[in-house]
């Protein structure tokens, strides 16, 4: 490579890392404990989850009537203990009878204005309101939007874009470094202190090694950074063409909202074999306005992750159509899990965390390093950085 | 600088545990999502490699290879 090319990377590389560098941070700080999210739940006891006992709320839905409550019967005592209220989604648990109620003022109603209620399907008791202003939800705030919204999200999505860069360009960089140095050679060992060398090959050495990871965080990442605008493309297009027979009618009022058991029985009928994850209720972000869209996770491992919707006309009961997601949605939903790395137990969270303190380090030492050949100008920052290319010792 | 110059690598050689790594680490994420049980295990196995590799060039740092290279001892 010739040095004006590795000039070319060296400058992609530094700014791409320093710019998003100090977001970065707060991503892996605030990204350490939501990986434990489900343990410290369960810790402070509120993981309806774990301590609801009997048979999964999704799986009830099979035999609605026989085992646990009708939707219909949930969704009422929600409603009753709401009065002036609509609901915007009802939640089933692939592992308990927790089902989750959200009623809004309004069918198009905010995330702020929603409440999130539990109960629990088998008997019907009301296990209380969803709080959402609990240090977690504080911490996932900072996370997906430091607490500013919309914009505020896609800002982080440009971030991480940014970071997938930095990862490119250091790769290429990695090749001219290291040419001279056998994988995981660290410079500067023993008493010669905090040398630049021993800090440039911690660098390399723990930013390549964990390069597969950071590549699959940084893209995910940037894909869930724009999650609503992919939602919504979804339900004003694929949506939209579904329920064309619909267009011209003036939205469904909610008091005129037909059985959520009879609408889950042709969903049901539909797509046999799978479990429902949720309900979107009529004019909110997940339908149409005419709408019950009910999504059905697949049975497998891969497939449970991907969700297929079946519209059902929230009057009648009746089945209007049932496709699965477009491809970009579905790159969406497997950016979740790949993201959060929430799907293998706790073994992989703790692997995750080991991770997850690696990027820190790697941030950590790149602003180091940046400080470091600042001191005694151009020419002696020039002198430092090819020596640290062209020497092994 | 005093020290000689050791040989330049091929490419393919700087990158050949580097790549190594990449590939594991990328089958441990796809064989964790598609799999339950001991695709589970596998995963976490694969997915540990880069953690453990980084602290096996960590540790032996400390403790570094004699060197073929004569010492620049003050010794006579």
């Amino acid at each position: 490579m010739s040095p004006r090319r590795i000039r070319f990377w060296f400058v992609l590389h530094k700014w791409s890392g320093l710019v998003p560098t100090a977001f970065l941070l707060m991503l892996c700080l605030t990204g350490l404990p939501l990986i434990f999210h489900d343990e410290i739940d369960a810790a402070f006891g509120t993981d309806y989850e774990a301590t609801l006992a009997g048979p999964p709320s999704a799986d009830m839905a099979a035999n609605a009537g026989s085992v646990g409550l009708p939707l219909d019967a949930i969704m009422d005592r929600a409603l009753a203990d709401h009065p002036g209220q609509v609901p915007l989604f009802m939640a089933f648990s692939q592992d308990s009878p927790l089902t989750t109620v959200t009623l809004g003022p309004r069918p198009d109603a905010e995330v702020g204005d929603m409440t999130l209620l539990n109960y629990d399907r088998t008997t019907g008791r009301a296990l209380g309101s969803v709080a959402g202003d609990g240090l977690m939800d504080v911490i996932l705030g900072l996370h997906t939007d430091m607490l500013l919204g919309r914009w505020g999200m896609y800002f982080l999505g440009a971030m991480g874009g940014l970071f997938v860069v930095s990862l490119v360009s250091g790769t290429v960089l990695y090749a001219p470094f290291m040419r001279r140095l056998r994988f995981g050679r660290l410079r500067g060992a023993g008493a010669t202190g905090r040398s630049a060398k021993r800090q440039l090959d911690r660098h390399n050495l723990v930013g390549i090694a964990t390069l597969g990871w950071a590549l699959a965080i940084g893209v995910t990442g940037a894909i869930n950074a724009f999650a609503d605008p992919l939602t919504e493309s979804w339900r004003d297009g694929e949506v939209a063409a579904m329920t064309a027979a619909y267009a011209g009618e003036a939205p469904l009022d909610p008091a005129r909202y037909g059985s959520l058991d009879t609408a889950m029985a042709s969903a049901r009928a539909a797509l046999p074999g799978r479990s429902p994850q949720f309900i979107g209720f009529p004019g909110g972000g997940w339908s149409s306005g005419h709408h019950y869209a009910i999504f059905f996770q697949g049975d497998r491992p891969l497939t449970r992750n991907l969700l297929t919707p079946a519209l059902v006309d929230a009057r009648t009961g009746t089945l209007t159509d049932a496709r699965t997601m477009p491809a970009v949605n579905q790159a969406l939903m497997l950016s979740k899990p790949l993201h959060f790395g929430d799907y293998g137990g706790l073994p992989l969270k703790l692997v995750w965390a080991a991770l997850t303190c690696a990027l820190i380090w790697v941030l950590w030492s790149g602003i180091a390093l940046w400080l470091r050949p600042r001191r005694g100008g151009r020419e002696h920052r020039l002198r430092t950085w090819r020596a640290l290319v062209s020497t092994p010792a | 600088m005093s020290a000689r110059k050791a040989p330049s690598q091929s490419l393919a050689r700087v990158f050949a545990w580097p790549l190594a790594l990449f590939a594991t680490s990328l089958a441990g994420l796809v064989l964790g999502l598609t799999g339950d049980g001991w695709e589970d295990v596998f995963a976490v196995a694969l997915l540990a490699a880069a953690p453990f590799a980084i602290a096996a060039a960590w540790a032996r740092r400390d403790r570094p290879r004699p060197s073929t290279r004569p010492e620049r001892s003050t010794a006579p």
